[in-house]
């Protein structure tokens, strides 16, 4: 036999008690063509083009998962950013293309559609203001859309007008879904150098120098990682590394096969294969749990950024090796909610938002999914921001923000979101004003790019 | 697809009759046996086979449903995947 038996059941292990998932297929889409100046003609055009070319995601998608016996949990569909697809479009808010993207995503039994999102790091289009302004109520009246909008680049600096007003947007979003707890946040993410190929939601669209339709697969396994540092006898850190670089390898290559079988039976070009750990609420499923394997008595005590950084690039290390194809945001994710470990140190308050923010320089993305007080003022969500995209910036690397003022709700008290989702623990701000800085406006010129230290 | 080659993978406490049990229904479905192993793993009875199809029409999913309804029957469990799953995670 080829394969040793001992293979064959660490495969297994992986995927029954250690939770390896494909964690998403998602099908990027392009919506270019489907601009036209009437809003019914566009929305017809886009819930066309999305229902034909998604059609059979879910079948072959389903289909691939019997035949690897790996679970492949979300199907998503990714578009081209609407703020692009609409802007020719004479009305004054986008929110039915959310509901047709939203209606096009059942149809093809989608779990979610990301892109409804804009692009400003630069500067605001009419049309991007009109994206902006339709978020809230977008976000409140579907269930699948999520939106994104990336306000800095390490080529342009931070556009500061954009980061004031989508405080603005995020408190609106908050409050429009306030009987349930702000949910609409959860779909709403604020970047800088945004990837244009993440296949991970909310923060999916379909970028301008893709194709017309690419298949991008994200592939998880935190469990798998906690589980395999977790069996070293007393290591050093460099097997610690070593192990996880393996462990990466091994997932990275099973995501691959799935992403370019699902993309050639769907005649769909393969785009990028990205291993992010992406943990879920599932006990040991946790990226606060593989720092706590390698040795920190509670995830966010010091030593903590050490860990983590350790930990992305291992990560990073094994998948690159394991395929050419990675791409989107790679590396680990620490979504607060979505991670039983990071709960439990925020309630045994080892964790705070400030450490939360260093450890986003050191790993992938950022400040995601952290409830905050209800009545946290917007100029303080948007100053939250504004520092999460200057580590982006800085640092030439994808940071996000997806925060969560949980109407009512105050610190100590927690969130519920369901699924995926999690719970979150409301977490503190710093009580001192940053209004003045962000009225402001204008915006932070781009970083220089030499002289680093 | 490289290969038809699938690794069937049947784990559950022993018991007379699971061998023929599930080479069986694989009999049935017109799968062949290129390699078995058997062992006993923390008490576990644990058998790997790797099957080959050669029919082009061959139904996967019916064949997986018949292969999990006797391992139901059997009380262990059975899984069947295509050989590719492990090649691509332990070979390079």
């Amino acid at each position: 036999m080829l394969i040793h038996p001992e293979e064959i059941l660490q495969t297994i292990q992986m995927v029954t008690t250690e939770n390896l998932d494909i964690r998403t297929v998602t099908m990027g889409i392009n919506l270019r063509d489907c601009s036209h100046p009437d809003i019914d003609e566009l929305n017809a055009n886009i819930y066309e083009k999305i229902t034909t070319y998604a059609k059979d995601l879910v079948e072959v998608t389903d289909e691939i998962s019997r035949l690897y016996g790996v679970p492949i949990v979300n199907k998503r569909i990714s578009v081209t950013p609407v703020s692009i697809v609409a802007e020719a479009s004479k009305c004054d808010d986008f929110v039915s293309i959310a509901q047709t993207m939203d209606k096009a995503a059942s149809k093809v039994g989608v779990d979610f559609i990301g892109g409804f999102s804009a692009l400003v790091h630069k500067g605001i289009t009419p049309g991007d203001l009109k994206l902006i302004n339709s978020i809230p109520q977008a976000l409140a009246t579907t269930e699948k859309v999520c939106s994104s909008v990336n306000v800095a680049t390490t080529h342009a600096g931070i556009n500061m007008d954009a980061v004031a007003l989508m405080g603005k947007i995020i408190k609106k979003t908050a409050s429009l879904t306030a009987e349930r707890d702000g949910i609409g946040c959860a779909k709403l993410v604020v970047f800088a150098n945004a990837p244009e190929d993440n296949p991970f939601m909310a923060g999916a669209f379909h970028g301008v120098g893709e194709p017309d339709c690419a298949i991008n697969v994200g592939v998880s396994g935190p469990g798998v990682v906690n589980a395999a540092v977790r069996a070293l006898k007393n290591p050093t850190l460099n097997e610690i590394a070593e192990t996880i670089k393996k462990t990466a390898f091994k997932i990275t290559r099973m995501g691959e096969k799935v992403g370019r079988e699902v993309s050639s039976r769907l005649n769909a070009q393969f785009g990028v294969l990205d291993l992010s750990l992406a943990p879920t609420p599932a006990v040991g499923d946790s990226v606060a749990a593989i720092l706590e394997a390698m040795g920190l008595e509670r995830c966010g005590t010091h030593g903590t950024t050490a860990a983590l950084a350790m930990l992305n690039d291992a990560v990073k290390k094994g998948g690159s090796m394991a395929s050419s194809s990675v791409g989107g945001l790679s590396g680990a994710f620490i979504p607060v909610s979505e991670d039983a470990g990071m709960i439990r140190a925020v309630q045994e308050g080892s964790l705070s938002l400030e450490k939360l923010e260093a450890m986003t320089s050191v790993c992938s993305v950022g400040l995601d999914m952290i409830a905050v007080p209800g009545d946290t003022s917007e100029s303080t969500i948007s100053a939250i921001i504004a520092d999460e995209m200057a580590i982006g910036i800085i640092n030439s690397k994808t940071t996000a923000v997806r925060l969560i003022p949980a109407p009512g709700k105050q610190v100590g008290d927690e969130v519920e979101f369901g699924g995926l989702l999690g719970r979150a623990p409301v977490m503190a701000v710093n009580p001192f004003s940053s209004e003045k800085f962000i009225s402001r406006g204008g915006k932070i010129p781009a970083p220089i790019q030499a002289l680093n230290n | 697809m490289s290969s038809s080659r699938f690794v069937i993978t049947v784990i559950g406490i022993d018991r007379v009759g699971i061998v023929a049990g599930i080479t069986s229904v694989m009999a049935n479905h017109n799968v062949n046996i290129v390699d078995i192993s058997q062992t006993i793993m923390q008490n576990l009875f644990t058998m790997i086979m790797l099957a080959e199809v050669k029919d082009e029409n061959f139904d996967l999913f019916a064949f997986q449903n018949s292969m999990a309804e006797e391992g139901r029957r059997l009380g262990v469990e059975v899984k069947v995947q295509h050989e590719d799953a492990f090649t691509c995670m332990h070979r390079i």
